[in-house]
C-alpha cells in the first residue's frame, strides 16, 4: 500500500471517530422531536414480519405527530424512528442495539420482530438502562429473566393456545379430553407447549401424542398417522407459517378426522387463501383482530385502524402490525404521565400503565408481560370458495359462534 | 422411544410406502450431485437452493394461473439455463483449484440465491395446489397423497430418461468419457468445457424438476434448501458416483430411515437422525474422495 492510501485511511478513520463522538453527544430529545431506535428485520427469514412491523410503527408515529404530538411540561414533541435492518439475525440486532444506543444516542427503544430477535437485544437495553416497549416477542422466557426496562404490549406465548383447551372441554362436558401436539422446537413455540401443558393439568386433559418438530422439517405425515391411528379429540399444532401450511397441506390429503385443529400463524400464513376449503374449520390464536371493540382516540376501533391501515400501505394489517402501533400509543402515554424525559422516570411511568388502545388493553406484570388482554381464537369459515376468519371465542368478543367438531372428511366437499 | 407402530401394522404399511415416494425424490436430487461430482469434482453446497428455485418457477406458474404440475417441464428448462449460466460465471473459475476452494465458491452461490429467493419470492412459506387427491388403500387406514405418487413417477421417469440420454446421446457419451478420463475425452476431441457447462446444467434442470415436485407436495421457503443438499450428499456417499440404481436404491432406504426414525424415535430426531447416520457412513464406508483434481482446461 502507497503511503497516500495509508494517510487517507488514517484521515477517513480519524473523521469517523470524530463523527461518532459528536453524535453520541446530541441528546435525543431535542428540536421538538423524541427519538426512539429500532433494529427491525426488513431482510432475511422474518423480512415480511419485520415490514408489518415497521409499517405498524410509522402509522402511529404519523397519526400521533399529526394530532398533536407529545406533550411534556407544557411542550409538544413529535415521534422520529430511527431504523437498522437486522438481516434477521440475532447477533445483528444486539450489535445495532448498542449502535442505536451509544452512537446515535437513543434512549428510548421499540422492539425487533419476533422472540429471538428481541431476546437478543432485551440484555443490551437492560445494561444500558433503556426503556424498550416491544410488540412482537411473545416467549415466555421474555418475562421471567427479572427485566427492569422491557415492556409487552403483547400477550405472553403459552397463552396462545389455553383457550383451545378449554373450549375443547367445554364441548366435551366439562370433562378431561384427548390432546395430541406437534410443535417446532424453538423458544416460542415450546412455550405455546409450556401452555398446554398447563392447561391440560388444569383441566384433567391427557396428552396422547407429544411430537417435536424439528426447525427444517416440511413433513409432519407420520406424525399425522399417529394422530389417525390414536383418534385425538384435539389437535394443536405450533410451528409459525410453515407448521400451520404444513399440517393444513397433509391433513387434508392424508383425509386425517380430529373433531378439533387448533394451530397458531395462520393468518401470518395467509392460510385461508393459499389452502382455501381445506383450511375450513382450522381454530387459530390471534393477538388481535379488527372486529374487536376495543377503542382509543387516535385510531378509534380496530375496523378503523383496518381501514386507515390499507389506505395507506394496500393490504390488510395482520395483528404484527396492530400490537406495534398500539406500542408507540403506550410511549406517548407513558411520556405524558411521567411529564419528563428523565430514562427512569419514563420507566415508571411505562412500569405503571394502565390504559385501554384500540389493539386491547394494556396493563404490565410484573416481568414486564401484558395481563390485561386476553388472546382470541378466531375460526377459518368459508361461503363457497372464500375463506374467512371469524372470531369465536372468547365468548365477550366473539362474532360468530364456533363449529365443533368438524366434519369428516368424507363429508366435506 | 415410542413403539406405536409396532402394535399397528397399518402404520407400517404408511411409514413405509411414505418413505419409498419421498426417498425416490431424493434420489433425483442425489443423482444430480452425483453426476457434476462424477464428473467435476465439485460438491455442490448449493444443490438444495436450485432445488427450491425450481420449486419456486412452479409456484410462479401456479400463481399465474398454470396448473403446477407443468412445472416440472418448465422448470428444468429454465434451470439448464441457470445452471449453465453459473458454470460459465463462477464455477469455471474455481474448479481447477483445490475442493475447498469450490467448496467454499458454491457455498456462497447458496447464499446468494437464498438471499434472492428472499427479495424475489418474500420470507413467506408457499404451497401450490394440484388438486390430484388422494388415494386410501386397506379402507381407508392408509393414505397416499397422489401428488407424492405423481412425483414419484414423475422422478423416476426423468431418471430412466436420463440413463438412456446418458448411453445413446452423443453428450451423454461425451460426459461419461470425461468423467472416466478427462486428459483422454479431450485428447480425442471431446470439447470438455462444454461438458462441464452441460453437465452442470443438467443437474439444475434435476434439480428444478425435484423443485416443482416439492412445490405440489412439500412447502416453499427461500431458507430451506440445506436438509436437500445434506440428504443427497449423503444418498451419494452411500451408492457411490455414477450408479443409478444404488442411488436410487439409497435414496428409497433413507426415505425409508427417516420415516422409521421418526416413528420410534420421535419426530424432533427425524432430521438428527439423519445426520447421525451421514456420521456412522463416513466413518465406515471409508469413502475417499480424490485429492487431485481431475478438471481439465
Amino acid at each position: 500500500m502507497n503511503k497516500i492510501a495509508k494517510l487517507f485511511i488514517t484521515f477517513i478513520s480519524a473523521l469517523t471517530l470524530t463523527l461518532t463522538s459528536i453524535t453520541s453527544s446530541f441528546a435525543k430529545v431535542e428540536d421538538g422531536m423524541i427519538v426512539l431506535g429500532s433494529a427491525i428485520s426488513l431482510t432475511g427469514k422474518y423480512s415480511s414480519n419485520g415490514v408489518h412491523t415497521q409499517n405498524g410503527y410509522n402509522l402511529a408515529v404519523d397519526r400521533i405527530n399529526k394530532m398533536g404530538g407529545v406533550k411534556v411540561g407544557g411542550k409538544s414533541y413529535k415521534f422520529e424512528i430511527i431504523y437498522y435492518d437486522d438481516e434477521s439475525n440475532p447477533k445483528r440486532a444486539a450489535q445495532l442495539a448498542e449502535r442505536l444506543i451509544k452512537q446515535d444516542g437513543v434512549h428510548y427503544m421499540l422492539g425487533p420482530y419476533s422472540s429471538g430477535l428481541t431476546k437478543a437485544i432485551a440484555p443490551v437495553t437492560e445494561k444500558y438502562k433503556i426503556p424498550m416497549v416491544e410488540a412482537n416477542g411473545a416467549s415466555r422466557s421474555l418475562f421471567t429473566k427479572g427485566y427492569k426496562y422491557l415492556f409487552a404490549v403483547l400477550s405472553p406465548a403459552n397463552q396462545y393456545l389455553e383457550v383451545a383447551i378449554d373450549l375443547a372441554v367445554e364441548k366435551n362436558g366439562g370433562k378431561g379430553v384427548k390432546i395430541a401436539q406437534a410443535f417446532e422446537q424453538d423458544a416460542f413455540s415450546q412455550d405455546v407447549r409450556l401452555g398446554i401443558l398447563d392447561a391440560a393439568k388444569r383441566t384433567g386433559s391427557k396428552i396422547i401424542i407429544d411430537d417435536k418438530l424439528p426447525k427444517e422439517l416440511n413433513d409432519m405425515a407420520a406424525t399425522l398417522a399417529k394422530v389417525k391411528a390414536t383418534k385425538p379429540d384435539v389437535l394443536v399444532v405450533s410451528g409459525h407459517t410453515k407448521g400451520a401450511l404444513t399440517a393444513i397441506r397433509q391433513i387434508s390429503e392424508m383425509k386425517v378426522d380430529v373433531p378439533m385443529l387448533a394451530m397458531t400463524h395462520c393468518d401470518a400464513a395467509k392460510l385461508s387463501k393459499q389452502h382455501g376449503k381445506k383450511s375450513e374449520y382450522a381454530l387459530c390464536a390471534s393477538q388481535w383482530h379488527k372486529n374487536l371493540s376495543y377503542k382509543d382516540k387516535f385510531f378509534g376501533g380496530g375496523k378503523k385502524y383496518d381501514r386507515d391501515f390499507k389506505k395507506e400501505f394496500g393490504y390488510a394489517p395482520p395483528y404484527q402490525s396492530a400490537e406495534s402501533s398500539a406500542a408507540l400509543l403506550v410511549f406517548k402515554d407513558a411520556f405524558e404521565r411521567a411529564n419528563s424525559f428523565d430514562r427512569d422516570k419514563v420507566r415508571d411511568a411505562l412500569k405503571a400503565t394502565d390504559m385501554q388502545t384500540f389493539y386491547g388493553n394494556i396493563k404490565f406484570g410484573p416481568g414486564g408481560q401484558n395481563v390485561a388482554k386476553p388472546m382470541i381464537l378466531f375460526q377459518v369459515r368459508c361461503k363457497g370458495d372464500t375463506c374467512e376468519n371469524k372470531v369465536v371465542a372468547p365468548t365477550k368478543w366473539a362474532s360468530d359462534k364456533f363449529f365443533h367438531p368438524i366434519p369428516p372428511w368424507s363429508e366435506r366437499g | 422411544m415410542d413403539f406405536l407402530i409396532f402394535k399397528a401394522p397399518m402404520l407400517m404399511v404408511q411409514a413405509s410406502l411414505d418413505g419409498i415416494l419421498l426417498g425416490i425424490l431424493f434420489a433425483l436430487i442425489a443423482y444430480g450431485m452425483a453426476l457434476q461430482w462424477g464428473v467435476m469434482n465439485i460438491i455442490n453446497i448449493a444443490q438444495g437452493d436450485l432445488v427450491i428455485l425450481g420449486g419456486y418457477i412452479a409456484y410462479t406458474m401456479y400463481i399465474a394461473g398454470i396448473h403446477p404440475a407443468w412445472g416440472v417441464i418448465v422448470s428444468p428448462i429454465l434451470m439448464y439455463f441457470v445452471g449453465w449460466g453459473l458454470y460459465k460465471l463462477v464455477i469455471n473459475k474455481v474448479v481447477d483449484r483445490d475442493l475447498f476452494i469450490s467448496i467454499l465458491a458454491t457455498f456462497g452461490i447458496a447464499i446468494v440465491f437464498q438471499q434472492l429467493m428472499n427479495f424475489i419470492f418474500g420470507a413467506d412459506v408457499v404451497v401450490a395446489q394440484s388438486e390430484y387427491g388422494t388415494t386410501m388403500l386397506f379402507d381407508n387406514s392408509v393414505t397416499l397423497p397422489n401428488s407424492k405418487i405423481f412425483s414419484a413417477f414423475v422422478s423416476l421417469a426423468y431418471a430412466v430418461a436420463l440413463v438412456i440420454y446418458m448411453k445413446k446421446s452423443k453428450l451423454g457419451r461425451a460426459i461419461r468419457a470425461t468423467a472416466q478420463n478427462a486428459r483422454a475425452a479431450k485428447i480425442l476431441g471431446v470439447d470438455t468445457e462444454k461438458v462441464y457447462a452441460a453437465t452442470f446444467g443438467i443437474n439444475a434442470a434435476l434439480c428444478g424438476i425435484a423443485g416443482a415436485l416439492i412445490s405440489i407436495t412439500l412447502t416453499l421457503h427461500p431458507y430451506v434448501g440445506l436438509p436437500y443438499t445434506v440428504r443427497s450428499f449423503m444418498i451419494v456417499i452411500v451408492a457411490g458416483l455414477g450408479n443409478l440404481p444404488a442411488v436410487a436404491i439409497s435414496g428409497m432406504g433413507l426415505g425409508l430411515f427417516e420415516e422409521f426414525a421418526d416413528y420410534i424415535l420421535g419426530t424432533e430426531f427425524r432430521i438428527g437422525a439423519v445426520f447421525m447416520l451421514l456420521v456412522f457412513i463416513l466413518v465406515y464406508r471409508r469413502f475417499k474422495l480424490s485429492k487431485k483434481r481431475e478438471y481439465l482446461k
